[in-house]
């Protein structure tokens, strides 16, 4: 029982990170159709930048931790943003209407690019940091000595999560960018019609995701303490297998289905075996779309004849 | 439509904005690589990270594309905003045509006589056995994207499992090649049957993603099976295939020793290029009959419209399933010649790096085209040679170039496509009108 | 209804959600017959189409099909490609469905998909070029030409479906569902976006499909159309059915003429005499 509890803690804060990077693959699947490959890789880019700044603050005789993490958290975000921006930019805009093939070889091609860049900018080791938030709490401890801890990092994580994505979840529902961006995802062509800038609206898309992958890059950061080039791809499919299971184009649906890929993947290291575990995501994400093509909150598709 | 909106900003007009819009450019490529390239960092052998600067190679990235930006904002002014397709006179196109019509035939007669011309020259022979190998892939996987309009991203999957049923086979059962080659090539088609049965009432991009989760488990298996498939350290001393039986090796009763010839290593390089040729168009001439016939019809009919398929009372679900189990088929024959041509395989061989490199020879050839499918593998993989001394910044640049060619031309060389059947005279069919499918 | 019915429709209910879009809906179709359907915009006559095409799965109701040997099929047991294949019942669609990148004559080589199958041996006989399959092709290719031939097209049978005009792309629409041989025909708003004397051709094709022995059901809001080649009207609203009789009859149905255009009524006999 024990056991099951401290694997609930740990999937929960794993489920987050991939909630937080699924939020980027829904939203941009909802408003302009395509599975954006690169975003695993967004989100591996905002890692490594929170590393560098965070390095360099540290260098810089910085030593209050609140106050490093504030800045690290707002220069990744800012930076990764505009990677975000500038991709769609470069590789998906102008393909936008254009055959349905050819922006998603645009966006493995933009994948291949950034993990590769990384790889030649920042080395192929393993870049590892320190851990910055210690200590934790003792929430209990069985009479055989097992212990359930709730380490800081992990209150921070899902804070964090939380706090994000209430301002995302107001975003999105009540300004102007979010209207906006709902009424692209219904109808581009409308949308413009009725005065809706849809290119800046796409744009904002991408840059909220690629902001939140971001977040999601520094909190993997902080808990397991580590980075490398590669680390965007597997991230991912898994985040993307998330917001499928959540049902792609819901928000709310993109963190419920981080979560359980978290906890899938979680209980299954603890109980079965480590190695399987990625076999265990995908093959969860081919069930769900066999069974469940809608997801958990997705809308049904009613087919047109 | 498509040429048009190459136009990413607005082309500036005038030296002014020309410089204005470079400079933004800078700017954000500033901003952009200001920590990735101008700190670098790198873990010690304390496992302490470090860090230095390198101001100086990203002053000369910004400067780079402070100087591109203004190139290509010339570049587009020059060729101005019509497509360039609109731009071929027409008579260049019937020249065109005229090429068109006798290049196959060409690049057949010179495929056939490279291990002639370039016999002393083992790096071009092992280079061309390498596109004959992507060749075949890209024509394979062409059955499934290209006519059918299956967009499938775990190809290598099938390549895999072709690979290690040979290997498996060969090195446990000591089992010939040639009886080992249908059998890789029907149990790749069985797991093309098996993960496509139930996946593939999917459309467009879950078909796509839940093919690319298949080629990873595939390939997470291999890595994890150790007693079965080595895991990460793959198979070694896989059998070199042999001449029907007669080995092709320096012992008494090896090829060279029956015909009275001196012995060389590069029989067996001569011998295995023609055995991937003749395999690669064993493919190509299947598939060019299964168009004609009504199977590849109901495939091309399905990548159409597929409502209107079952309308006609065509069984959409058997026709997908034959046309991923006829690709996986070919994929699995290709794996297997992999699995005989290197002695050795690994995990490593079948990453979706490699899936997703076939799928590009699919897209850049023109989707359905054979011809296309064969010039992109040779420029793909000829390209990607080029950069073989760049090691690290190999992938780099086909990640560019993959993005650059979907912008440049999206429907890739040969968009056009060719009846299977006329009355009175066969035209080819502008691309325009050519759906891509939507499973 | 007495005669030799081929289709029988009995209480057929279509719900989406908590949407209704056809209730108890009951109707039959005559052997060798046009039934033609109607009703304003809304009013759920494609929904009933689909349902008996297999493209939608009935909530509730049974439709009958009737082979002339007297073999009965349940279509709402049956599903999707199926419904052609087996029961011989063919389609158009509203908003035209070709293949556009294929050619004419591709289009209605395609129609006679099962055909060719099962000459080509399920394509291991057509693979290896054997004369069975050789024969069928030929026949397959000379029923399309006389089908091109009928509907004028013989001289476009080598382009591009996507580039024919849209008048010729209806009729091309209609030859492919005949290529399958089926036994009825279901055409969703044949004459839609048709001139006069395209609307005239393709009432001359359809009493001859007819006259040839083909069973017709038809969707149609041309009204010159329906009433000059239909033998039998269904007139539906709000997913019932509010009519039924010879197209005199319901020309002259208050009901129907009230269902049409609402409340005015001067209108609504207008349109009904333009199809007299």
């Amino acid at each position: 029982m024990d056991y099951f509890a401290q694997q609930l803690i740990n999937g929960l804060v794993l489920g987050s990170i991939y909630g937080l990077i699924a939020i980027g693959y829904t939203m941009v699947y909802g408003i302009v159709g395509m599975i954006n490959f690169a975003h695993g890789d967004i989100f591996m880019i905002g890692g490594f930048i929170a590393l560098i700044t965070f390095l360099i603050l540290v260098s810089l005789g910085l030593t209050a931790i609140p106050v490093i993490l504030l800045i690290v958290l707002l220069v990744s975000m800012a930076i990764t943003a505009l990677y975000g921006w500038t991709i769609e930019r470069v590789a998906y805009r102008p393909l936008r209407h254009s055959f349905r093939l050819a922006p998603m070889l645009s966006a493995i091609g933009m994948s291949f690019v950034l993990t590769n860049y990384s790889q030649v900018a920042q080395g192929a080791r393993v870049k590892p940091i320190p851990p910055l938030v210690t200590g934790g709490y003792t929430l209990h401890e069985s009479a055989d000595g097992f212990v359930i801890r709730l380490s800081n990092v992990q209150i921070l994580v899902v804070i964090t999560t939380i706090v994000l994505l209430a301002i995302f979840t107001w975003l999105v529902s009540r300004t102007r960018l979010g209207r906006d961006m709902r009424a692209c995802e219904q109808d581009q062509t409308m949308a413009a019609l009725l005065g809706v800038d849809v290119d800046r609206t796409i744009s904002m898309t991408f840059v909220i995701g690629a902001a939140l992958a971001a977040v999601a890059g520094l909190m993997y950061l902080l808990y397991y303490g580590l980075v490398d080039f590669f680390m965007g791809f597997v991230a991912g499919i898994k985040a993307f297998t998330a917001a499928v299971l959540g049902g792609i184009g819901s928000l709310p649906g993109a963190m419920l289905g981080g979560l359980a890929i978290g906890l899938i993947e979680t209980f299954w290291s603890a109980y079965f075996s480590v190695e399987y575990k990625d076999v265990a995501a995908f093959s969860i994400l081919i069930v769900v779309l066999i069974f469940m093509p809608t997801g958990l909150l997705g809308r049904p598709e009613v087919e047109k004849v | 439509m498509t040429a048009h909106s190459t136009n990413t900003a607005k082309p500036a007009t005038g030296i002014p904005a020309l410089l204005k819009s470079a400079f933004v450019n800078a700017l954000i490529a500033l901003v952009l690589f200001s920590l990735m390239i101008g700190i670098r960092t790198e873990a010690g052998s304390d496992g302490q990270l470090t860090y230095w600067t390198r101001f100086g190679e990203l002053a000369s990235l910004v400067a780079a594309v402070f100087g591109g930006s203004i190139v290509i904002d010339l570049l587009r002014q020059w060729i101005g905003p019509t497509g360039t397709e609109k731009l071929i006179p027409p008579a260049v196109q019937t020249g065109m045509s005229f090429v068109g019509r006798y290049l196959a035939p060409a690049l057949l007669i010179f495929t056939l006589l490279v291990p002639v011309i370039f016999y002393d020259q083992r790096y071009i022979l092992d280079l061309a056995i390498l596109v004959l190998t992507y060749v075949m892939l890209g024509w394979g996987l062409n059955v499934v994207v290209g006519l059918a309009g299956l967009l499938d991203l775990g190809y290598v999957a099938f390549y895999a499992v072709g690979a290690y049923s040979y290997a498996l086979l060969a090195t446990n059962f000591g089992w010939s090649f040639w009886v080992c080659l249908p059998l890789a090539g029907i149990l790749a088609a069985f797991w093309g049957v098996l993960l496509g049965f139930p996946v593939l009432r999917l459309r467009g991009d879950y078909l796509a993603i839940v093919t690319l989760a298949f080629g990873e488990i595939i390939r997470l298996v291999i890595i994890n099976w150790q007693e079965l498939t080595g895991g990460p350290n793959g198979v070694s001393s896989i059998p070199r295939p042999s001449f029907f039986g007669i080995p092709l090796d320096n012992s008494d009763n090896g090829l060279a020793a029956k015909l009275g010839i001196e012995y060389s290593p590069t029989h067996r390089i001569v011998f295995l290029f023609y055995l991937i040729l003749a395999l690669a168009l064993l493919t190509n001439w299947v598939t060019i009959r299964l168009r004609r016939l009504p199977i590849g019809r109901a495939w091309e009919a399905l990548r159409e419209d597929e409502v209107a398929c079952r309308a006609l009372g065509i069984n959409t679900t058997t026709t997908k399933l034959t046309a991923f189990a006829t690709g996986a088929m070919f994929g699995g024959f290709a794996g297997a010649f992999f699995a005989t041509r290197q002695g050795f395989i690994s995990p490593e061989s079948f990453t979706f790096q490699e899936s997703a490199l076939v799928l590009a020879i699919v897209v850049l050839g023109g989707m359905g085209s054979q011809l296309g499918v064969a010039l992109a593998a040779l420029s793909m993989i000829g390209g990607f040679e080029l950069f073989r001394s760049l090691e690290t910044y190999r992938m780099l640049v086909f990640g560019m170039a993959m993005v650059l060619i979907m912008i440049w031309r999206p429907r890739g060389l040969i968009g056009h496509r060719a009846p299977t059947v006329y009355l009175t005279k066969a035209q080819a069919i502008s691309s325009d009108l050519v759906k891509e499918g939507h499973g | 209804m007495s005669g030799d019915t081929i289709l029988s429709v009995d209480r057929l209910t279509m719900r989406f959600g908590g949407i209704v879009a056809v209730q108890d809906m009951s109707l039959a179709a005559e052997r060798k017959k046009i039934t033609a359907l109607i009703g304003p915009n809304g009013a759920g006559k494609t929904t009933v189409f689909n349902c008996i095409t297999g493209f939608y799965k009935p909530s509730g109701g049974t439709i009958r099909l009737t082979h002339d040997g007297g073999r009965v099929i349940a279509l709402e047991r049956l599903n999707d490609f199926r419904i052609a294949k087996q029961a011989k019942v063919a389609r158009t669609f509203q908003n035209i469905r070709l293949f556009p990148g294929m050619t004419a004559l591709e289009n209605l080589m395609v129609a006679q998909h099962n055909a060719l199958m099962r000459a080509s041996g399920f394509t291991f006989l057509g693979l290896v070029g054997a004369p069975v399959y050789r024969d069928a092709e030929k026949h397959a290719i000379g029923l399309a030409t006389d089908w091109l031939k009928r509907i004028n097209l013989l001289d476009r049978a080598d382009d591009a479906a996507g580039n024919l005009a849209y008048g010729d792309q209806r009729r091309l629409e209609i030859a492919r569902a005949m290529c399958t041989e089926p036994a009825l025909l279901c055409l969703d708003e044949p004459a839609a976006g048709l001139n006069a004397r395209e609307s005239a051709a393709l009432s001359e094709l359809l009493l001859s499909i007819r006259n040839d022995g083909t069973s017709i059901l038809l969707i149609e809001h041309d009204m010159s159309v329906v009433m000059e080649i239909s033998d039998h009207i269904v007139v539906m609203d709000h997913g019932v059915k509010i009519a039924e009789g010879s197209p005199r009859e319901v020309r002259d149905d208050p009901k129907v003429i009230a269902a049409y255009l609402g409340t005015d009524e001067d209108e609504a006999v207008a349109v009904m005499e333009s199809g007299s």
